[in-house]
């Protein structure tokens, strides 16, 4: 094991994956010579040469296009967006080519490509800029979606989202770059895709959230466990192909459900995870399932209202404490 | 032989009209009891419609394709030699005000009237669907009351709902104890999913807790707490208390007669009857039993009463046979209320031990004694009468080996138990002595079908084969 950061993390698996693979190359602006406008690409132009780390215009639907047919082809392209709010110019490449081809092809081409970058609310970068784009990938059929949120999940992860042969939409975090933890350097360790994890034992309730919401949450559980709740937190890690099981199991332990997450509520995870808890398991449940969600609203620049749409600690607090019936608005 | 008329049976508890399909029998016809005269459609199904007496069919009064009220006289049935001049047309008058409102207990049930059995007015099917020295028990709205209809809407949503950040979902209500009705909306207790489920398992009555929730929710904790504290959290139902001279002693003996022998036809025709029988070996049970009533200070128990509670703790897990048809839905009951047949001199009455389930031997013992005690001297309460879900009906005192029960509408099912014989068994080492109990389950083909019912007497026959599984 190494300490090292997310980006050095996420640096080490497309090394180790290149070097493992020649099929497999990174495509997109600024990936080569900038080494990457944050820096996951460091070092790799001068490692693998311009072949295979390919620097492109500004030009998101071109070159996701380029990456399907290389990926068509039988290649196994990493396309780097500058930021996964710029994928919305690809939408069209990734979900009526990468998402479909292999169903309309009747399976006689696979797209096994990787498409990543940062995405989700950040620090101050503004409407366009800080959108939880994950909620536009997993309803589409024939797309994997991955959200790691801790160095090692990145490395796990980036590295069987390269070798799966499905598109995989593998979404980062400006705010999680930097952040430092332990990595395996094994060029084995892989994380397999649609695993959950539970990053905290607890008794009373569980707390479903990723990336800088489950860090939230670690927050929310610490001040809670001076109070004698104790919180589970279970990272999903993967949203499609989601580890259900996982969730249920904590929930048949806790009987009490909050999900957080940072986008806006309506249609997003955590309806789809409150409908599957009570679709399997209703007899459980002790109290409905809270949801924790950014406001519907496009992110204010503003620093403290880009706060107020963000969850925060206290409205996830307060939310545990309501499905625990320990908010004081019962009847004892 | 009497004049049997032919009245438009009610085949569900929604029932009002019913139309004849057509008849399988002409004016002129000799009838046995039993033979299927008509086919009646109600809004679900089409049902086969029996004779429950014998002669002639001497008159067709609805024709086919034609409808008719509920109670409704439709036919005569009679020898040829009877004279039926004085049974007038469909719409017989005597039908309406007294059937339709429930007679003062005080009341005799029409002695001076000339509706004796046979020649009882249409009115006179309308009494007949509870035994007439029972006071007219209003068993539709009785159910009613315990489950909400459809039309009554759905639950209000929580109180605490989710709000917009910075804005703490606080129910403006304070934070004040409630009262113990106030998780009850509409007759429907509020609980989460657990705390349910852990009541259904623990035999705590949702309706009895005071839930800590927002708005009364009852949830894990209350369950739990009174699970703990309230000795198995098996407090019995209180007793609505009741006016003095609703007790029914007063009541004259023949018109009970009258009435068990217009309701029994009226069940056994339009319900679908069918069999299962079990025999049970009862050689731990009774030796269990031996035990516990020489404990000083027990109340003693019978044979009976472990067969109350091992039905009350199967019908919890076989919940389709704790269950009434309504024509075009099945009621399904949550908690075990057993009508328990007590035999009387002239009739037979079934007082009814209330949330059997969550009653123990000891607890059953006792209040079955008392209701059976009562009931034979006449001093049962209207509420005691009514509200079984299952009924019980035992002759094993009499020396019977089987026998069959018929259904207590709207219930859906009886249990007919016979005595415990001592008799020769095949063992393992040879022929040995053993005893042995039959069961004979009576079932609404309606509401159930042959494996759930013989499902259901199987765990019977466990509980009572393994009867340390009755104490725990």
């Amino acid at each position: 094991m190494a300490v090292m950061t997310y980006r050095e993390a996420l640096n080490l698996a497309l090394r180790e994956e290149m070097k493992r693979d020649d099929r497999v190359f990174v495509i997109g602006e600024e990936v080569g010579l900038y080494e990457g406008a944050y820096k996951v690409t460091q070092g790799l132009l001068k490692e693998f040469g311009p072949r295979r780390i390919v620097d492109t215009p500004i030009a998101e639907s071109g070159f996701t296009g380029v990456g399907i047919g290389a990926a068509m082809t039988g290649l196994r392209p990493v396309v780097e967006m500058m930021t996964f709010n710029f994928a919305l110019l690809a939408l069209d490449q990734i979900v009526n080519s990468a998402a479909k081809m292999n169903y309309m092809s009747g399976g006689q081409f696979n797209v096994p490509i990787v498409i990543r970058g940062p995405g989700g609310p950040a620090h101050q970068l503004a409407a366009q800029h800080s959108q939880s784009m994950e909620v536009y990938f997993y309803h589409v059929p024939g797309l994997k979606v991955v959200r790691p949120s801790t160095p090692m999940d990145a490395k796990g992860l980036l590295k069987s989202a390269i070798r799966d042969d499905n598109p995989v939409i593998f979404i980062e975090s400006e705010t999680l770059y930097n952040i430092k933890g332990e990595v395996p350097e094994d060029p084995d360790f892989v994380i397999p895709l649609g695993q959950a994890a539970v990053r905290r034992e607890g008794a009373d309730v569980t707390v479903v959230a990723y990336m800088g919401m489950m860090y939230r949450a670690m927050e929310a559980a610490e001040e809670l466990e001076k109070d004698g709740i104790s919180v589970e937190i279970v990272d999903p890690r993967t949203l499609m192909p989601m580890d259900t099981e996982t969730i249920l199991a904590s929930v048949r332990k806790t009987h009490r459900v909050v999900v957080v997450e940072a986008g806006a509520g309506f249609a997003g995870m955590g309806s789809e995870i409150a409908a599957e808890i009570q679709e399997a398991a209703f007899d459980d449940l002790d109290a409905p399932v809270e949801r924790v969600t950014g406001v519907p609203a496009p992110m204010p620049y503003a620093r403290n209202l880009e706060k107020a749409k963000t969850p925060s600690k206290e409205r996830i607090v307060e939310a545990i404490r309501r499905v625990c019936y320990q908010d004081g608005n019962g009847s004892h | 032989m009497a004049v049997t008329k032919v009245v438009m049976p009610k085949l569900s508890e929604q029932m009002e009209m019913g139309k004849i399909i057509k008849w399988l029998k002409q004016e002129g016809d000799r009838i046995q009891s039993g033979d299927i005269l008509a086919e009646v459609e109600t809004d679900k199904a089409d049902v086969e419609m029996e004779a429950f007496g014998s002669g002639v069919l001497r008159k067709i009064l609805v024709p086919a394709g034609s409808q008719a009220p509920v109670g409704t006289l439709i036919g005569v049935i009679a020898e040829p030699s009877e004279d039926i001049s004085q049974l007038g047309g469909p719409d017989m008058a005597p039908q309406t005000p007294q059937a339709a409102q429930p007679a003062k207990p005080s009341e005799p049930t029409q002695p001076a009237k000339p509706s004796a059995p046979a020649t009882a007015g249409a009115g006179a099917t309308e009494m007949a669907n509870r035994p007439a020295a029972v006071p007219p028990m209003p068993r539709r709205e009785d159910h009613a009351a315990r489950t909400p209809s459809p039309a009554a809407g759905p639950e209000a949503p929580p109180a605490s709902t989710r709000t917009a950040p910075g804005t703490p979902a606080r129910p403006s209500a304070p934070a004040a104890p409630m009262p113990a009705a106030a998780s009850l909306e509409g007759g429907r207790v509020k609980a989460s999913p657990l705390a349910r489920k852990i009541a259904a398992q623990s035999g705590v009555d949702l309706k009895l807790l005071q839930g800590s929730g927002p708005g009364g929710r009852v949830v894990r904790r209350d369950v739990e707490a009174a699970s703990a504290g309230g000795g198995g959290g098996a407090r019995p139902a209180v007793m609505p208390a009741v006016a003095p001279g609703v007790e029914f002693e007063d009541r004259p003996l023949t018109p009970m007669r009258a009435a068990i022998a217009k309701r029994m036809p009226l069940s056994k025709a339009p319900v679908p009857h069918f069999y299962v029988t079990s025999e049970i070996a009862m050689d731990r049970a009774w030796s269990l039993r031996e035990e516990l009533n020489a404990l000083e200070g027990q109340p003693k128990i019978s044979v009976n009463d472990f067969v109350i509670r091992a039905c009350a703790v199967a019908l919890l897990h076989h919940s389709g046979v704790n269950a009434s048809f309504q024509g075009e839905s099945i009621r399904v009951f949550h908690r075990a209320h057993v009508g328990i047949a007590v035999a009387l001199d002239d009739g037979l009455i079934t007082p009814v031990l209330r949330d059997a389930h969550a009653k123990g031997l000891a607890q059953i013992a006792v209040e079955a004694r008392d209701l059976a005690e009562r009931a034979r001297h006449r001093k049962l309460r209207a509420p005691e009468m009514s509200g079984a879900t299952f009924s019980i009906s035992n002759l094993g005192m009499l020396d019977v080996t089987e026998f069959s029960a018929i259904i207590n509408p709207p219930e859906g099912a009886i249990l007919a138990v016979g005595s415990v014989r001592t008799v020769p068994v095949v063992t393992e080492d040879g022929l040995g002595v053993g005893r042995r109990m039959m069961l004979t389950l009576s079932c609404d083909h309606r509401v159930m079908d042959g494996a759930m019912g013989a499902r259901f007497l199987q765990d019977v026959k466990r509980l009572l084969e393994e009867p340390l599984r009755l104490l725990v």
